[in-house]
């Protein structure tokens, strides 16, 4: 019973717990939201034009592309991390007078997200049917508009849940920003958490951070399987009693 | 049907190769306005290719285009398919639009209609295809017949003076196809300036005014369905016929 009464009180201290709620609340939710939903816009703008590059009829581009992918696909995020956001901060300085760390974590997070959002964004462009880009063109509109109109649209439909476990990787990678040293008031969630298990020699604090991920995370994961199902099925639809009657001929 | 303004087409010495594979060999075509033009032959004889290259989607190595009297290939090709309509075998109507976004696409974004007015124009369209009351139905909730008729809508809104029919009932259930056709044979009749790249034989000897048949990217025999249909002159097409009826 003891070494129950041991566990229970190393993760499930409930003082220490609520003792950081507030924190982790006010604190590290709004900065973890901030680097994600940023470095999860940043990226997926970066990602497109990655994307774009990589169909192009153009090897040069085609090539920009596969090497920047390769390189930004195979790195551990946290070398990337740290190269970008401590490696770029005398430069930094040196150009706007800024030595906040932020930034420059936002950064190294997007360059990141963009690698992966530009292969899913590909995937996704290139699995629209030839024929969708053949009848715009018939119809007589230029490449370029499209692919604007027609095909990429049609291709980010289809790569929606992809990019929502992008979202997840996201949320969970900005915990390693605390890597560069932040100010108190920039704290995500993981550093909050672990600032307040370090003080309180107890890690309860922890685990009500890993808690605060799941709360985010989870529903996401949901939203992704929704998705998924809404793409394969389709939108439930009021049949008409005509055709609710003659099923025949409608194809899947 | 809406008031037509068709135009006469000519495809002359017309080349194409994909690498060593030399799918037309100097393909002559003339379609005299308001007429319609099938063309027929073996699967890979290089009639669905033809349609391509006369709308340059494909552009010709070699070979000339006219429409009414006027080469075509110094112009801006999209504005050129602006004025040829095309329907395809497989539709292809764009999947994340609704029914009446396809037919009013073009003419918002290419001809600048005001949006409420396109859709107007578009619901007349449809109108004339009748489906009308589809209009805010997504294409995947239409059968094959229904995604056709509105894919001839779409190629009509923009009231081209050349329409190109490519096996456009092949993917058709069978119970569907005559909808279809009769459509067609609407539009041949109302003035339109036609090529029908098709299987349906009955079609072809009833609706259309010359007959072509190809075969390994060359034109064998032209000329009048009659002509064609009863007294064949090579043992290429004798054959074809014998197959197909």
């Amino acid at each position: 019973m003891d070494a129950f009464e041991q566990l229970l009180k190393t993760f499930f201290d409930w003082k220490a717990m609520g003792a950081v709620v507030p924190n982790l609340l006010t604190v590290g939710l709004p900065n973890t939201l901030i680097l994600a939903v940023s470095a999860g816009i940043i990226g997926s703008v970066l990602g497109m034009i990655l994307a774009i590059m990589g169909i192009s009829r153009n090897p040069l581009w085609r090539w920009i592309a596969r090497i920047y992918t390769d390189i930004f696909r195979g790195l551990p995020a946290i070398v990337t991390i740290l190269l970008i956001g401590i490696g770029l901060g005398p430069s930094v300085r040196q150009l706007t007078g800024s030595t906040n760390p932020f930034p420059l974590g936002v950064l190294a997070l997007s360059l990141m997200a963009a690698a992966y959002i530009g292969e899913i964004f590909r995937s996704g462009i290139q699995s629209v049917e030839k024929g969708q880009l053949e009848a715009s063109r018939a119809l007589g509109f230029s490449y370029g508009t499209s692919m604007q109109l027609v095909v990429v649209p049609q291709g980010i439909r289809r790569v929606l849940p992809a990019l929502v476990n992008q979202m997840i990787s996201l949320i969970k990678d900005s915990s390693l920003i605390y890597l560069l040293g932040l100010l108190a008031s920039q704290r995500e969630i993981f550093r909050v958490g672990n600032d307040a298990a370090a003080n309180s020699g107890n890690l309860s604090p922890l685990v009500a951070a890993g808690i605060l991920y799941l709360v985010l995370t989870v529903p996401l994961t949901h939203l992704v399987n929704f998705i998924d199902n809404r793409l394969r099925t389709g939108r439930p639809e009021k049949l008409q009693p005509d055709e609710a009657a003659a099923v025949v001929g409608k194809g899947a | 049907m809406a008031e037509i303004s068709s135009g006469t087409l000519t495809g002359k010495n017309l080349h194409l190769s994909f690498g060593p594979n030399h799918v037309l060999r100097g393909i002559d075509l003339h379609v005299e306005k308001g007429t319609t033009a099938s063309v027929i032959g073996p699967s890979g004889s290089g009639k669905s290719t033809l349609l391509r290259v006369m709308n340059r989607l494909i552009e010709p190595d070699q070979g000339d285009i006219l429409l009414d009297g006027k080469s075509v290939l110094t112009e801006n090709p999209d504005q050129l398919r602006q004025r040829i309509g095309m329907v395809f075998q497989q539709f292809n109507l764009f999947q994340h639009k609704t029914v009446v976004e396809n037919v009013s696409m073009a003419l918002r974004k290419l001809r600048k209609v005001p949006k409420d007015q396109a859709r107007v124009q578009a619901l007349e369209q449809l109108d004339l295809v009748g489906l009308r009351h589809k209009a805010d139905a997504r294409p995947a909730n239409l059968s094959g017949g229904q995604q056709q008729r509105v894919a001839i809508a779409r190629a009509l809104a923009m009231q081209p003076e050349v329409m190109f029919f490519d096996e456009a009932t092949s993917a058709l259930d069978p119970e569907l196809v005559k909808g279809v056709l009769a459509l067609m044979a609407d539009l041949a009749k109302s003035g339109m300036t036609m090529v029908v790249v098709t299987h349906e034989m009955g079609f072809c000897r009833n609706v259309s005014d010359t007959v072509t048949f190809m075969d390994a990217g060359v034109v064998v025999e032209t000329g009048s369905p009659d002509q064609l249909f009863t007294a064949p002159e090579t043992d290429r097409l004798r054959g074809f016929l014998s197959d197909v009826l």
